[in-house]
């Protein structure tokens, strides 16, 4: 391993994506790439949390629906969300005879399972692996910040976390996109403590990790076609552009984040964009593979990234560590 | 290895975008000034109707309406709208307060009365409920000691 680089001695196939997401999002630029989306967020459940959970089995059934497998068929389910103990994706798998990982990098999720997957399909014992994370408005509005219905405003510099869910199917047979490579990010922390910036905290991490991935590949961002970060938000990706001038390497159009493409900032008043475990889940799986498949991306690298918070460490001064973990898509 | 990088907290502060302070503040003014206005309103609407009443007690009455109209339009999900535009210009009055109770009321009902509700309900505004309290006894110590100085 160089640079925290893997390269896959075998071809790690996308077999099939599935997306489901909010009201906001199915509104967003990219609304019409997602499979599904739902009007009312609650779901007609009783809490929001229950209605997230809800959501995340729902996408997985369509998963297998559309792919046609059984759930014997899967070997291994890799989820998280953002809820404390993940117990989102916890519950999600309770309605499911698939052995199930449950992990978390906060936003970063999604990346964690793509490599972890990768690397299981890599080794011959899994032959179909599962990759899902979800994320709701209303359960990390609470669990991170304010009840819903306080008057507050919101700073400049806030994000709005996705409602949706993303869930990739992975196996080593067949398929369309391949996941080629993948650097694993290791946890950078800057020393900034405002925990309504996620964008700056997590830019130093990106760059970490693009830098390793660059270096240990020994391609350069021209290589892609798009390099897309995770919940970056406008402000942290102009921030990332600058932090990389700093190394001499310099992001060109073919560089965006899934935060911007999820939302429209100006109209939708979502602050610096997106953010959450199903941003990158859901504008991957959603956008960016379908791009793949017609033909309009051949080379993509997904970085997710993630701000390892809690609101008990931030009130206790803790500064806010992030991660990144970068995964390179090929057309096949 | 993860030592806090100073250049590049100084970086983020001159990049990052940050409020704008005229526009906010003329928000905060006008709703806040429209809210205080709604309230002389209904002083005067119960000092018409009710003139009868002492003055202290029309004051009380009035409070009880905006935070009656405040709770139910926290209910409905307006007040945080109107918060998200005026930010301090509805956090300060009256109406502030009683939507810091009422929110996290309706948030935590889901987790049942006694452990959800009453437990949460002043996660907000409890901060202001301790000062408050804890102000008033270091006054009220300070007046029974001077007593004299005071009549």
């Amino acid at each position: 391993m160089k640079n925290h680089t893997i390269f896959f001695k075998n071809k790690i196939y996308i077999e099939d994506t599935a997306t489901i997401v909010g009201p906001k999002e199915h509104e967003g630029p990219v609304g019409k790439y997602f499979d599904k989306n739902i009007e009312d967020d609650l779901l007609g459940q009783k809490s929001h949390e229950k209605a997230e959970t809800k959501l995340h089995i729902s996408t997985i059934k369509y998963l297998l629906n559309k792919t046609h497998r059984k759930p014997h068929e899967i070997d291994l389910c890799l989820s998280g969300d953002l809820l404390d103990e993940i117990s989102g994706a916890n519950f999600t798998m309770r309605e499911f005879d698939i052995p199930f990982m449950g992990l978390y990098n906060a936003c970063a999720t999604f990346g964690e399972a793509l490599i972890a997957a990768s690397c299981f399909l890599d080794t011959d014992n899994f032959s179909r692996v599962i990759c899902s994370t979800s994320s709701h408005f209303s359960t990390a509005e609470r669990q991170y910040r304010y009840p819903l219905e306080l008057g507050n405003q919101r700073t400049p510099l806030a994000q709005w976390t996705a409602t949706g869910v993303g869930a990739t199917m992975l196996n080593n047979v067949s398929g369309k996109v391949i996941i080629d490579c993948a650097t694993i990010g290791r946890v950078v922390d800057y020393g900034l403590t405002d925990a309504n910036d996620m964008g700056a905290a997590m830019a130093p991490a990106a760059r970490e990790t693009l830098l390793a991935h660059l270096e240990g590949t020994g391609r350069s961002p021209d290589y892609y076609d798009l390099i897309l970060t995770g919940d970056l938000g406008e402000a942290g990706h102009r921030l990332l552009i600058l932090l990389m001038e700093e190394k001499g390497v310099k992001l060109g159009s073919n560089y965006c984040d899934c935060g911007i493409l999820l939302f429209n900032r100006m109209a939708q008043d979502v602050g610096q964009g997106g953010s959450g475990a199903a941003c990158s889940s859901t504008v991957f799986n959603g956008y960016v593979y379908k791009k793949l498949l017609s033909g309009e991306l051949n080379k993509v690298l997904l970085i997710p990234t993630g701000a390892l918070v809690s609101k008990t460490s931030s009130l206790q001064g803790e500064s806010i560590p992030g991660i990144a973990h970068a995964v390179s898509f090929k057309r096949v | 290895m993860n030592e806090p990088n100073k250049e590049y907290i100084e970086l983020v502060k001159k990049k990052m975008p940050k409020s704008k302070h005229l526009l906010t503040m003329f928000r905060a003014f006008w709703v806040g000034g429209l809210i205080c206005c709604i309230g002389q309103g209904i002083t005067d609407l119960y000092k018409h109707f009710f003139s009868e009443l002492p003055e202290e007690e029309i004051a009380t009455l009035t409070t009880i309406t905006l935070i009656c109209i405040t709770v139910i339009l926290t209910g409905f999900g307006i007040y945080d709208k109107i918060g998200a535009y005026a930010g301090a210009g509805s956090i300060v009055p009256i109406t502030g307060f009683a939507n810091s109770v009422a929110s996290p009321a309706i948030e935590h009902k889901r987790e049942g009365v006694v452990l959800g509700l009453c437990a949460n309900i002043f996660t907000v505004a409890g901060p202001v409920i301790v000062f408050g309290i804890s102000s008033s006894i270091a006054v009220g110590i300070i007046v029974l000691i001077f007593k004299g100085a005071f009549i």
